[in-house]
């Protein structure tokens, strides 16, 4: 509410002195940011776009994980009046795209350099048949695993380096009567330690192969079996309440002792940090087992609007967005790290040096690849149906062969 | 001129309603049919392409999950729901005393909302924190009763929150439907020295045969829209276990962008509740046309 205020505020006082003529740079912009930390760091955007001169109209829209804002979106489209800047990611920019519905930003891209300030493979899902149409914001990294400091010390266990390792050390956590893996039975939730898992088993070129070209011999592979074996041991890691827990109660756990790793993308550490505790000291962050970075990116389409105000307000949010200054303070609020790799990383904690020095590392070795599980890799009907699968295989007794017969026909028919 | 607006008024009144009615019901029925025979993903495109979405549909497991879910839940719930309820009624009608006050008590979950309901359930039926906890916690240390996050069971525990909902309005059905029943009959059945269980089965509950079809499309719509409930007490898991038609549409419409997938799922549901309603439809109004 006192941020609405204070937007109401703001805009008229904007409006009142620059309405001689020409209004100013505006910008409409829709984002489901709403909850604490999230609705701080868009604040900080908002700040420094009146800054700038320009005047903002927020659009926030939430529930439903952006279901709601993209219904929004989909009727501010049909009725040709779309917002400048929406909150979209990954390959769902170039559904918008060949709806015909973005504008194109590659003057403000070229004049701040974007292409040698950011990682190639994540510049690659800003570009529209090569002209860029959209500003990432953030990178969270989605293969980490958390895991609580003192339980794996007084048990005389270090974070685990290999799966196998893993599941011995989860094997010796159970049987001292401690959860060994904290997690929440949601669809999504299953698809992320899944990913994790195929990421660590197979390599980075059978989950390039498997879930972003969604090449047949890489999903029939005996590797894929081998996923859904280890998928199958971990279900024998968790806890029996496990259903239907949303990932921060499974944080939770981990913090207070109960339970001993916790398998999350870096928006965890938001949860570690607002309890008051330390990173290397009262909790560890590590990649999971095995090599690579899995991705997801925050970004915002920028639509075709008309008016050249509401084009200079666009331009203008365009390069604050990816301006060093935001992406350094976004990203200190949200628990992510800047999409730019020439961000100074000193005010950030340990995780996220970890986190920039992965992505960088990944980048030349070709191994920083896009999450599936949170709609960088595919399209929402293909990766829906990998997480069907994964998820009825993980709650319940189907075997890793049949997963695999399955998970080969519903991508089949989500085509 | 008063003539005119006397003869016409009623279709000036109900004009506004019905144009309504026809836009807004039908119109959307019909284009929703539409989308069901393209091949629309996150925006609605109008170029037929055949039936290449039932195609889709018919394939999809969590599709087959859904239908066999709407029928083990639609039987299930209708059958003891009504079963239920025309016990509860029966026993309310022995001119038993606090009458008043017992037939509140059945009747209240009705007045609450099937998300509370949902979410109440899912903390009963969650075996660390709900009934199973309880019971070890009494001392009877192999007790487990887990059906929710079972996948072959969680359905059942749908149908154990729906039952304790709408039994309690079934049951008021059924007991206005006793109370109906002409005493005249029951009177010269007891002279007659007929026992009350024969008075019951022979004499009342054939004369509420309409009660009784009231009751069951009542509840029959109820299943087969139901979707804030599942929506609550499981999210459609573990896993998609508890899937049923409607959440699968809204998943495809407003998760996916599979827009084709959602209205062609949308319009078998509105085929299985024609299947349902039709039927009755006809009757009654056959009933009318025989008077």
């Amino acid at each position: 509410m006192f941020n609405k205020i204070t937007v109401a505020a703001l805009a008229t006082t904007l409006t009142l002195s620059t309405s001689i003529s020409y209004a100013g740079p505006k910008a409409e912009v829709l984002h489901w940011w709403t909850s604490g930390g999230e609705a701080k760091s868009v604040a900080v955007l908002q700040k420094e776009f009146s800054e700038n001169g320009g005047s903002w109209t927020d659009m926030p829209v939430a529930g439903g994980g952006g279901d709601a804002a993209m219904t929004a979106l989909r009727a501010r489209v049909l009725s040709g009046n779309a917002p400048a800047a929406v909150q979209l990611k990954g390959p769902s920019i170039q559904e918008w795209y060949e709806e015909g519905a973005l504008a194109d930003i590659s003057d403000v891209a070229k004049k701040n350099n974007w292409s040698s300030v950011l990682p190639a493979s994540i510049a690659g899902h800003m570009k529209c048949e090569g002209k860029w149409c959209a500003a990432p914001v953030n990178v969270h990294r989605i293969d980490w695993i958390w895991a609580n400091a003192s339980v794996l010390k007084s048990n005389g266990f270090g974070m685990p380096k290999t799966w196998d390792e893993f599941n011995a050390t989860a094997k010796a956590l159970q049987a001292k009567g401690i959860i060994p893996l904290a997690h929440g039975g949601q669809a999504w939730q299953d698809a992320t330690v899944f990913e994790a898992v195929a990421l660590g088993i197979g390599g980075a070129n059978f989950f390039h192969d498997a879930f972003v070209k969604l090449d047949k011999k890489a999903l029939q592979s005996n590797t894929m079996v081998k996923v859904f074996d280890q998928m199958r041991t971990m279900r024998g890691f968790v806890d029996k309440n496990f259903s239907g827990r949303d990932w921060n109660l499974a944080t939770a756990m981990v913090m207070n002792g109960e339970a001993a790793f916790q398998i999350m993308g870096d928006w965890a550490k938001g949860e570690f940090l607002a309890a008051g505790k330390v990173p290397g000291k009262d909790f560890l962050c590590a990649s999971t087992p095995g090599e690579g970075f899995l991705y997801n990116v925050d970004s915002f389409a920028m639509f075709k609007v008309k008016g050249s105000d509401r084009q200079d307000g666009q331009k203008l949010l365009a390069k604050l967005i990816v301006g060093k200054n935001f992406q350094k303070v976004f990203n200190l609020n949200k628990g992510s790290i800047p999409a730019r790799t020439d961000v100074a990383l000193n005010e950030f904690d340990q995780c996220a040096h970890v986190s920039a020095a992965d992505m960088n590392a990944s980048s030349v070795g070709g191994t920083l690849l896009p999450s599936y599980a949170h709609g960088m890799a595919l399209r929402g009907a293909q990766a829906g149906a990998i997480t069907d699968t994964v998820t009825a295989h993980f709650n319940s007794n189907m075997s890793s062969k049949d997963a695999v017969a399955m998970l080969v026909k519903a991508i089949d028919n989500s085509k | 001129m008063s003539n005119w607006l006397e003869k016409h008024l009623p279709k000036i009144v109900l004009g506004p309603s019905f144009l309504a009615i026809i836009l807004f019901v039908y119109g959307f029925i019909a284009w929703t049919a539409w989308i069901s025979f393209t091949r629309s993903r996150l925006m609605p495109k109008y170029d037929i392409d055949g039936f290449i979405q039932y195609q889709r549909l018919f394939d999809s497991p969590r599709w087959e999950v859904a239908i066999d879910n709407l029928f083990i839940f639609g039987f299930l719930f209708i059958l003891i729901s009504m079963i239920l309820g025309l016990v509860i009624a029966i026993f309310l009608d022995q001119k038993i005393r606090i009458e008043g006050a017992l037939r509140t008590i059945y009747l209240y979950p009705m007045a609450l909302s099937l998300i509370v309901t949902g979410t109440a359930w899912k903390w009963i039926l969650n075996p660390g924190l709900g009934l199973e906890s309880v019971i070890k916690g009494w001392g009877f240390k192999d007790f487990t009763f887990d059906w929710v996050i079972n996948p072959d069971f969680a359905i059942y525990t749908v149908v154990i929150a729906g039952v304790w909902q709408a039994s309690g309005f079934v049951m008021a059905l059924f007991l206005a439907g006793l109370r109906s029943v002409d005493q005249e009959i029951v009177k010269a059945a007891q002279v007659d020295g007929v026992p009350t269980f024969r008075i019951y089965t022979a004499i009342i509950i054939p004369s509420m045969a309409p009660i009784f079809l009231s009751a069951f499309i009542v509840l029959a719509h109820l299943a087969i829209k139901s979707f804030d409930l599942v929506i609550a007490l499981t999210g459609g898991g573990p896993g998609y276990a508890t899937d049923l038609p409607a959440t699968y549409m809204y998943t495809m419409a407003f998760s996916r962008g599979d827009i084709g997938q959602a209205a062609s799922s949308a319009i078998i549901m509105m085929i299985v509740v024609f299947a349902v309603v039709v039927p009755y439809l006809y009757s009654e109004l056959r009933n009318k046309n025989d008077q």
